[in-house]
């Protein structure tokens, strides 16, 4: 396995005369034995990303380290990746124990050291007693697993590449190979990039997470500094299932305006953020906003329009004039469509923003 | 609505009686009877359909059939995979390669024996000539050469139908297999075999059974070029056929010789049919 | 360059070759065809083709051949159309026997119907006539039509022939006004592949006529002359009607190409 390094990559597509900047300038690095996840929105550019550390592009400028060797010139082949597609890319015409083998084989192992092999992967991913089966009788996890195995049957890959592979699993089976996929990585200490737009999955399963938007590496850290300390709106946003809620206002005395309410601020905030202005981007997580039907000193009332029943808590659609948050509350909460309840923020937990950068 | 059904269906269905229906049920009827021009037909059974099958040359030109058959498959669907494996699949050449290869395909299948005849005859083609040229005889009036030359003219127009079929195979192959086999060390042939082989299986399979098909059926261009000679060498079972029931002197006989024909083919489209639905059922 | 386009074009080469002899030797004298082998003409004349255009055996037998071919694709369509409907719209028992049934009849040899048509269309009094070519080509055809008729229907959703009925629509004028602009491709391929089968087919046309209708296929296969071929006008008559395919595949080949470039079989 290998730390791999990712040195001021640019990439810049060209279609019939016109320019697409993909990438504009990524630095990171992946350290060995880590997993990690490169999280961002359709077009974000980390496909782009993901096929310039597979080797399958080269990038316009900007360097690729394994291990701190270069080998952005080199070819797929080269680089001893391995990669688990978005569909299960598997050998339907041999058998399990085939598929394992198949890259052993290719590099001229002995016929001992491939089943020792074969036998420890299939172990490791619970497929052991599927050896002789043929790929088409296993689901379609179970199918990912195999093109997983295969990838790391070879003792000297360096890094695995996901690209969105929950794609065509079923949401029931996901648990299931998430569960086995993490399992995989903690034991044989593998370097992984798992490539997604679901920032639950990447959540789940990365140890450090790589925000992607535009072509740029937005915010970079672990799952839960991403969660409690979003850099901007919209990795707070982009992040949590609800994600953060978003707002404009003002400041205006003691008072945070709102289009449709207002919000006193204590002194010690206040002050801490007159200096950088009066209008604001500030974020708030649904956790972190108060409801109760009963009228409450220096609270705001808003009305409920959608309740989602999540089980041990709700979550609430609030709406004001044309402002609409989403709030979670205690399921003991009895509230239905269409009730008035009063709102508040806890301080401490709002993020201000200002030209999309967070300042507190 | 259910009454309906049956005035959507009515002209069709009318339309083939004539065309189809009424026609296959004289055949049957006629294979049952011995009839001579001009006398009453006398039931017989299924004694045309011994006789049929006793008849040295019927089965003289089902054997040869199954040769040709056979011969054919041997020649066009490896040579329509090999060139499928060959044309390009992106850039400007694509549009001018498809239509080069669908032109014998839209001949006109008696001109498709004209054009070989004018090219093989030893009197008027250019294909003799050339052959001497460089030392060889070859002449279309001996059985040897008329053979293979109906061969290679089959092959000449029906390969690019095995070629096209391919070819839209292979583009339906997605690349993630052909990067993965390279990230697997796999060889080119190995990477032939496990991944574009087991991938065209259905593909190769329509094809197989579709050239099969029509080749049992073929008749127009090997007439034109040989008249099923010298003697009957080059005779296949649907000359054979028509040949009985035009000149037919026991039409009863001609009769079941036609059906033994007819179901031998429709055999076949039968499997065709499974073979295809079977498919169709595991994407 | 690259082996494999060498390869490819020798194919091609090799393809061409033959098509090239015939237009090679539509342009010769008999002359010349029969004394001479010569790869470009000696003595270039345009007589095989003025032979066909001032002909009217063979004028008349093109225009008969045209005839009855349109004839066949409008009983075809007309016939086709409604009953691929039925099979698209409604699931009626042995709905699945019939339409295989009607393929059988796609892949029968047309030898095994000589006999019968032949009887039948006597018995009908109408042999020798271009109704009965017209009428003997749907034992194919109509299936055909059927079949790629159907499939065209099958990506119509219902839902359209629900909301026109529901808006007042009267049956006919649901599939005139509606149903039909949508299949237009679909009417236009099975034209275009019913024209292509009927102008090709000899066997049949054959046997059905003799001397009131000469379809084009047979006025090629009899001699004209008193000497046995007249390989130039035939050599002509065969590039003419090598013209309606080659001009077909000119104007599809937009859809060819789209289709295989997306990578559907």
């Amino acid at each position: 396995m290998a730390t791999i390094e990712l040195v001021d990559i640019k990439h810049t597509y060209v279609k019939a005369r016109t320019e697409t900047h993909a990438l504009r300038g990524i630095n990171l690095t992946f350290k060995d034995g880590c997993p990690s996840a490169l999280l961002g929105p359709s077009g974000c550019g980390k496909t782009t990303l993901l096929n310039i550390l597979s080797g399958l592009l080269k990038p316009t400028s900007g360097r690729v380290l394994f291990n701190g060797k270069d080998v952005t010139d080199l070819e797929t082949e080269q680089r001893n990746i391995a990669q688990v597609f978005q569909f299960p890319v598997v050998y339907d015409s041999m058998d399990v124990y085939g598929n394992f083998a198949f890259p052993l084989k290719n590099r001229g192992a002995s016929h001992s050291e491939v089943e020792k092999r074969v036998r420890e992967v299939a172990d490791l991913l619970d497929l052991s007693n599927e050896l002789r089966a043929s790929p088409r009788s296993l689901g379609a996890g179970q199918r990912q697993l195999l093109a997983l195995g295969r990838c790391l049957v070879r003792k000297d890959t360096a890094v695995v590449l996901l690209d969105e592979p929950m794609t065509q699993i079923d949401v029931h089976q996901r648990w299931y190979l998430r569960r086995e996929l993490s399992k995989v990585q903690s034991s044989l200490n593998v370097t992984m990039i798992y490539v997604t737009h679901d920032q639950y999955e990447a959540l789940t399963f990365a140890e450090r997470v790589m925000v992607m938007k535009d072509g740029l590496v937005i915010q970079e850290g672990t799952p839960e500094e991403l969660y409690q300390n979003p850099q901007t709106p919209f990795v707070g946003y982009f992040i949590g299932t609800p994600g953060m809620n978003v707002l404009e206002c003002e400041l205006e005395g003691d008072f945070l305006v709102f289009r449709g309410f207002k919000k006193y601020l204590s002194p010690g905030l206040r002050k801490r953020i007159q200096s950088r202005g009066t209008r604001f981007t500030i974020g708030i997580r649904p956790e972190f906003i108060h409801c109760e039907l009963k009228k409450q000193e220096n609270w705001s009332p808003l009305e409920v329009s959608i309740i989602e029943d999540r089980g041990e808590f709700n979550i609430l659609t609030l709406t004001v004039k044309d402002i609409s948050l989403k709030s979670q509350v205690p399921g003991t909460l009895k509230v239905t469509e269409g009730d008035q309840v009063w709102v508040n923020f806890l301080e401490e937990k709002i993020k201000f923003y200002k030209n999309d950068q967070l300042i507190n | 609505m259910k009454t309906k059904v049956i005035w959507f269906l009515l002209p069709s269905l009318l339309v083939m009686s004539i065309s189809a229906f009424l026609p296959v049920m004289t055949v049957l009827n006629y294979s049952l009877h011995v009839l001579f021009p001009g006398s009453i037909p006398q039931y017989v059974g299924l004694q045309n359909f011994k006789d049929a099958l006793a008849d040295a040359k019927l089965i003289n030109a089902m054997r040869r059939q199954f040769i040709y058959t056979i011969e054919i498959l041997l020649i066009q669907i490896p040579l329509g995979l090999a060139l499928a494996l060959t044309l390009p699949r992106r850039g400007i050449f694509v549009g001018l390669v498809l239509v080069l290869l669908g032109i014998p395909l839209l001949i006109p299948w008696n001109v498709v024996g004209i054009m070989w005849r004018l090219f093989v005859r030893s009197d008027i083609g250019v294909l003799p000539a050339a052959f001497a040229r460089i030392g060889l005889a070859y002449s279309v009036e001996s059985a040897g050469d008329a053979w293979w030359t109906i061969v290679i003219m089959d092959v000449w127009h029906w390969t690019p139908l095995v070629t096209l079929l391919c070819y839209a195979g292979l583009q339906a192959i997605p690349q993630e297999f052909y990067q993965a086999a390279k990230v697997d060390a796999a060889s080119k042939v190995a990477t032939f075999r496990y991944v574009t082989l087991p991938k065209l299986r259905h593909v190769l399979i329509i094809a197989v059974l579709l050239r099969c098909m029509d080749s049992f059926k073929v008749y127009d261009e090997p007439f034109i070029l040989t008249a099923g000679g010298p003697g009957s060498s080059t005779e296949l079972l649907s000359m054979y056929v028509s040949r009985q029931a035009i000149g037919a002197f026991n039409m009863g006989l001609s009769s079941a010789m036609s059906l033994v024909y007819f179901i031998i083919v429709l055999v076949l489209c039968y499997v065709l049919y499974i073979a295809m639905s079977k498919i169709g059922e595991r994407k | 360059m690259k082996g494999k386009t060498i390869i490819l074009i020798i194919y091609f080469i090799l393809l061409l070759i033959p098509i090239y002899w015939m237009v090679n030797t539509s342009f010769k004298t008999n002359f010349e065809i029969g004394r001479m082998i010569t790869l470009v003409p000696d003595k270039g004349t345009s007589d095989n083709y003025l032979k066909i255009f001032t002909s009217p055996i063979w004028m008349k037998s093109f225009g008969q051949t045209l005839l009855y071919v349109f004839i066949n694709v409008a009983i075809v369509l007309v016939t086709a159309v409604p009953a691929a409907y039925a099979f698209s719209r409604f699931k009626f028992r042995g709905s699945q026997h019939l339409f295989f049934w009607l393929l059988t009849n796609r892949m029968a040899p047309g030898a095994a119907f000589l006999v019968p048509m032949f009887t039948l269309f006597s018995a009908l009094r109408l042999f020798d006539t271009l109704m009965a070519v017209s009428l003997a080509h749907c034992l194919f055809n109509l299936p055909l039509a059927i079949w790629i008729l159907e499939g065209f229907m099958r990506g119509i959703p219902k839902q359209i022939d629900e909301t026109a009925f529901i808006d007042g629509y009267s049956f006919f004028r649901f599939f005139r006004k509606i149903f039909l602009p949508l299949i237009k491709q679909g009417i236009g391929v099975t034209a275009f592949f019913c024209f292509m089968f009927s102008w090709v087919e000899l066997l049949l046309s054959r046997t059905l006529t003799s001397v009131g209708v000469k379809p084009v296929t047979v006025a090629m296969t009899r001699s004209l002359g008193a000497g046995g071929w007249d390989y130039g006008v035939i050599a002509a008559a065969g590039v003419l009607t090598m013209i309606p395919g080659a001009v077909v595949v000119y104007f599809v080949r937009n859809y060819i190409v789209k289709g295989f470039a997306m990578g559907r079989v």
